[in-house]
């Protein structure tokens, strides 16, 4: 019994060594110039020298403006320098109060009218994000950054290897980040934050909606040009109706599943393909076409057997 | 010949089949309605099927535990019990006595009596419908109405999708029997008697 703690005990100091060393090896995989910013911006707190009261100094850091090093250079951004983005000066601290005004990038700053980049459709998604709910209530002060995180962010749809489920929390993760964090949601509004679960509350099996489903196959309309809708409807315009979802037209098809149902898509047959969308089932779109044949032929044999009985009685009755 | 009254189906069987017969009926057509609705064409609204077939997936499975408690009280459950040798043999005359036997008017192979209440087709399907469809289908039932239950992946196919197809065939087979064991009840002298029995309680023989 002693000898077994002592193994964990040796197991579990390796394992936090070995994750020291690799968060500090992310740290060292980071450029000069990003590490100077991490050394404060990657960490709760920081310290510097207070020239006034001539005294080193520790203080916490915003939360706001910390960085994960690690999701950082896990992010598709991972090769830019800080300085790409931001201003040169934030290189001394304290830094200087007029860089809070700096305008900030938005993705299509770089990514607009690129050839490398049309796939994405930014110029479309713009369009989209212009007539959401959000911009139309915000402005300006909505950009690409209040959902996608620039340091971190990583395509999830539109990696072939993700798994339905992990487009759908990803995705999620990005409306909850405000509409479950009252902090970050106050920064556009003092209106009181919807409780998402009192707001759902018509919905049955909510929490498996949740998991199952992403908030925009409600919220935002069907398109077929592009491939994750950005135009976030008001609420009176999201979808209510189940069948929409539950049915043969699903519109979960044009949505969610677009990304894996390419494969044997097929509008008569339904989500019949679905033994291929292994993780997907909704009732009402999945139908298993053999299964129906085969269920319609037993069916038609039972009516006409029972109505050549029926028709043999009469007969006999006579 | 003269006319016997047996008292086959004592109350808490006839209770039960009643309340089960109404909840399958409901299941059925809410059950169809899930699984082919269509926006257009919506049997019955989809939230409402699911209310309804949840109430009464929920009743019927008490149900099924009261028939189960039932005929383990009662001697009901003896009829559902069957040897397998010869059967081949009693399923043989018993199908050629619907086929052809019943319009030559021919006696019964297997009359009705409180021993034999059921014939050996009857005895078979039964038992298959009782023991068999109702536990899998109630299983899988329970499984879809808290899906937390139920292993995330089997062999990578969803576990979701694979009890919800489960579901669906017992369910199919369940309305199969429903279809032909509602014609059988018809066949006799006088089509009605079999339904008025099963009210009753008493079954009059020929």
């Amino acid at each position: 019994m002693r000898n077994k703690l002592v193994y964990i005990l040796v197991f579990l100091f390796f394992q936090v060594i070995s994750f020291k060393l690799i968060a500090q090896e992310d740290q060292a995989n980071l450029s000069k110039s990003n590490r100077h910013c991490a050394n404060c911006h990657g960490n709760k707190y920081y310290s510097f020298f207070n020239s006034v009261t001539e005294q080193d100094q520790r203080k916490r850091m915003n939360p706001f403006f910390i960085i994960d090093t690690v999701a950082y250079k896990q992010g598709v951004h991972r090769e830019f320098s800080c300085e790409d983005c931001h201003a040169s000066e934030y290189n001394t601290y304290p830094h200087a109060p007029e860089l809070k005004l700096e305008p900030k990038f938005s993705c299509l700053d770089c990514h607009g009218g690129d050839e490398t980049y049309a796939h994405y459709q930014f110029e479309d998604i713009e369009i989209e994000v212009d007539n959401s709910v959000h911009k139309n209530a915000f402005g300006f002060q909505f950009g690409c950054a209040q959902c996608h995180d620039l340091h971190s962010y990583k395509p999830v749809a539109r990696n072939k290897k993700s798994l339905i489920k992990e487009i759908v929390s990803a995705d999620n993760q990005m409306c909850l980040s405000c509409h479950n964090n009252l902090s970050k949601y106050q920064i556009l509004t003092d209106h009181t934050k919807p409780e998402l679960l009192s707001t759902h509350d018509w919905l049955p099996n909510q929490e498996l909606h949740f998991m199952h489903v992403r908030c925009i196959e409600c919220h935002t309309p069907v398109t077929d040009t592009i491939m994750v809708s950005h135009k976030i409807l008001p609420k009176e315009k999201a979808v209510h109706l189940c069948s929409d979802c539950h049915s043969t037209n699903s519109i979960l098809r044009g949505k969610l599943y677009k990304y894996t149902a390419k494969q044997l898509r097929s509008t008569e047959k339904g989500f019949y393909n679905s033994m291929f969308l292994n993780e997907a089932y909704v009732i009402g779109a999945n139908r298993n076409i053999y299964l129906n044949i085969i269920s319609l032929i037993m069916l038609g044999g039972a009516f006409i057997g029972i109505a050549i009985h029926i028709a043999l009685r009469i007969i006999k009755k006579k | 010949m003269e006319n016997h009254k047996l008292y086959l189906y004592p109350v808490w069987l006839r209770v039960w089949h009643g309340i089960n017969a109404i909840c399958i009926i409901i299941l059925m057509f809410t059950g169809l309605s899930m699984q082919y609705g269509n926006i257009d064409y919506p049997l019955i609204p989809f939230k409402t099927s699911v209310s309804l077939h949840n109430f009464c997936g929920v009743v019927a499975s008490v149900g099924f535990i009261v028939f189960i408690v039932g005929n383990f009280l009662s001697d009901n459950g003896i009829h559902y019990r069957f040897k397998i040798r010869g059967l081949y043999k009693r399923f043989y005359k018993q199908i050629m006595y619907y086929a052809s036997g019943y319009f030559k008017g021919e006696p019964k192979p297997y009359p009705i009596s409180e021993e034999f209440k059921f014939n050996p087709l009857q005895r078979v399907s039964y038992a298959i419908a009782m023991y068999v469809l109702m536990p899998l289908v109630i299983f899988s039932g329970i499984g879809l109405l808290y899906p937390e239950l139920i292993v995330e992946k089997i062999f990578n196919i969803g576990g979701v999708q694979l009890t919800a197809l489960l579901h669906s065939i017992m369910g199919f087979f369940i309305a199969f029997f429903l279809l032909i064991h509602l014609y059988v009840a018809s066949i006799g002298k006088n089509p009605l008697r079999n339904y008025k029995s099963i009210i009753s309680g008493y079954h009059e023989s020929d």
